[in-house]
């Protein structure tokens, strides 16, 4: 029982992260309707600007966090603005392509000047066990999982509550609609860039200390399950991004514990063909009717 | 009518031999040594699958997210066959047709099974789930003892050359051009074009949407056993899910829709990571830079859904018209 427990917490740290990675997702599906594949790459740029900063000036934690997250915000809008902006009339698959693309530049940029190996991150979050009753949790998954909750939250609040949240809805709701009530289409959207990137960072920075490791191919897989997320929970959706976020989690841990740690990629992308089947817009996901 | 297709078939004929005997030209010259030559096969091996992807994404217009999966089940069944076959006797050549159709029968048929649920989806949703089912089933080969799981598979014939490789690309291409010119294909066609319009004068888009895609995974199985056999050694993970993407990129930038784009597209991108080879490290960089911009500056594709034609092109040199502008189809209505 406590094992079992003890696999659930887990679950949730790696959820928790999965969660974050897949805001980034669903954001931008939401508003543009692009399958971003490069938001793998933002979390591993994250995890490398943190790694940098974490040596070159020896910041606290929170520090690197925030300075991680600005710069990866930063470069996502460039992104943004060089790559997928052009092609906004574009077929979308053309786009598709685009970030293909712009994923395999970023992988092949850190490879260049970082190289393949993989880099120590240094423990930036002291590790201590804290005993819970019979349970021993260490920090990092503490961290993790209330960093994570604390940024949907504030997420939440910023798309509910704020002006620039509630055009971002507006645009992802009614693209031209949202033009003809005034609404800056283009800085919504790299706002929207912004925060998807700052929570890829995040992401990253929290893989990366979790697994203590940094290299440039580390965003493929967690980027691949982090899509896999926003898609089970509804793409386009922000609730739906953190639980599928979590449920993924759950489900990559346990099937990693008590089935088969080979076979656990096999069971996740076959639970996504399994709802993807039964209900395609995902967990909470609305139906559309199609029109003629 | 008849007359024009006529003098169109002899043209493409001619052509494809004068180019088949220019390589064999070459290679006795040793022009092209044995490094050129793998990548001429490499070349054949991409124009295989990325016309065969183009039939499910560019004509039917269903995005294919797993194509790499089907290459895998062809590449491991073909193998699998030829190394059983081994002892028989039996001429390479006939070892290998009999493995590469096994394999494209059988991936076929898990092409059919996977269409029948997946294809009720749509659009991206698609793209997903078969981006799902391409990696369940590479984990599924990595897992199995028969494949010889992760450490791989040897001892495959190395039964595959420039002379079979060659000739079978092109009955590939033949056969795929043949169909999307036919009845069938032009049903397959009004499906991307219009689905709902389609269903309304009659076509069953199911069986249709099934049809395309089994015949892509098909023609994929038979992609994958050519490289099993040149490359005489499988590994699982080199069919994930990148392997994927660069056949659909060499779809999009072909122009989906365009056989004969496909066709150039596959020269390009089979040959520039290798041109680019002498910049080491920055190859891959500047290989995916390009693409980027490639698709920034022409989002169809270099062909659009246009096909080059043989006997267009010459009419277009004897007229002086080769570099007026081709009128482009729209796409969508």
């Amino acid at each position: 029982m406590n094992i079992f427990l003890q696999q659930l917490i887990n679950g949730l740290s790696v959820g928790s992260i999965y969660a974050v990675i897949a805001l980034g997702y669903t954001m931008v599906y939401g508003i543009i309707k692009l399958i971003n594949f490069a938001h793998g790459e933002i979390m591993m740029m994250g995890a490398y600007f943190a790694f940098i900063t974490v040596f070159a000036t020896g910041m606290p934690f929170y520090m690197v966090l925030i300075v991680s997250m600005v710069l990866a915000a930063v470069l996502g809008v460039t992104i943004e603005t060089l790559a997928y902006k052009p092609l906004r009339k574009a077929p979308r698959i053309s786009a598709l392509i685009t970030a293909i693309g712009m994923s395999l530049f970023l992988q092949n940029l850190a490879l260049v000047i970082f190289r393949a190996d993989p880099k120590i991150m240094p423990a930036i979050i002291p590790k201590r066990p804290i005993l819970i009753g019979p349970l021993q949790i260490g920090t990092v998954t503490i961290t993790t999982i209330t960093l994570s909750i604390f940024f949907m939250v504030l997420l939440d609040f910023f798309v509910k509550k704020t002006k620039p949240g509630k055009s971002m809805r507006a645009v992802s709701e009614d693209k031209e609609a949202s033009i003809l009530m005034g609404i800056n289409v283009n800085k919504t959207i790299s706002i929207t860039f912004a925060i998807g990137s700052a929570l890829g960072a995040l992401g990253g920075v929290l893989y990366s200390v979790a697994y203590t490791q940094v290299f440039p191919t580390m965003g493929i897989m967690p980027g691949l399950k982090a899509f896999v997320a926003a898609v089970l929970g509804g793409i386009g959706l922000i609730p739906g991004a953190m639980l599928g976020g979590f449920v993924i989690g759950m489900i990559e841990t346990i099937a990693k514990a008590y089935i088969s740690s080979q076979w656990s990629d096999a069971i996740v992308f076959g639970i996504l063909i399994i709802v993807l089947l039964i209900k395609p817009t995902g967990i909470l996901g609305k139906n559309e009717r199609e029109k003629v | 009518m008849a007359k024009i297709s006529k003098k169109n078939y002899i043209i493409n004929v001619l052509a494809i031999i004068l180019v088949f005997l220019l390589l064999k030209f070459f290679i006795s010259n040793g022009v092209i040594s044995r490094y050129y030559l793998g990548i001429i096969i490499f070349i054949c091996i991409n124009i295989v699958l990325a016309t065969s992807l183009n039939l499910a994404t560019g004509f039917l217009g269903q995005l294919a997210l797993g194509h790499a999966g089907f290459m895998a089940i062809g590449a491991y069944v073909s193998a699998i066959t030829a190394i059983s076959l081994k002892g028989t006797g039996l001429p390479n050549t006939v070892m290998l047709l009999i493995s590469l159709l096994l394999a494209g029968i059988f991936a076929g048929v898990i092409g059919i099974a996977i269409g029948i649920p997946a294809l009720r989806l749509k659009g991206d949703y698609l793209g997903i789930i078969t981006l799902g089912f391409g990696e369940v089933i590479r984990v599924f080969i990595n897992n199995i003892k028969m494949t010889g799981g992760a450490q791989g598979l040897t001892g495959i014939p190395r039964i595959s050359n420039i002379d079979n490789v060659f000739w079978i690309t092109v009955v590939v291409v033949t056969i795929l051009y043949t169909l999307t010119n036919s009845r069938h294909g032009r049903a397959i066609i009004s499906i991307r074009e219009d689905e709902i319009a389609a269903e309304a004068v009659g076509i069953q888009t199911t069986k249709y949407k099934v049809m395309g895609f089994a015949i892509a995974a098909f023609f994929a199985g038979i992609g994958g056993g050519m490289y099993a056999h040149y490359i005489a050694f499988l590994d699982p993970n080199t069919f994930n899910f990148m392997r994927s993407v660069e056949i659909l990129v060499i779809v999009v930038l072909g122009g989906m829709g365009s056989l004969t784009g496909s066709v150039i597209a596959a020269i390009v991108l089979t040959i520039l990571p290798e041109a680019l080879r002498d910049f080491a490290n920055y190859r891959l960089l500047i290989y995916s830079g390009l693409l980027v911009i490639m698709m920034i500056f022409r989002p169809q594709g270099l062909f659009g859904t246009t096909e080059f034609s043989m006997s267009g092109f010459l009419y277009r040199l004897r007229h002086n018209q080769l570099f007026s502008s081709r009128k482009n189809l729209e796409e969508g209505d």
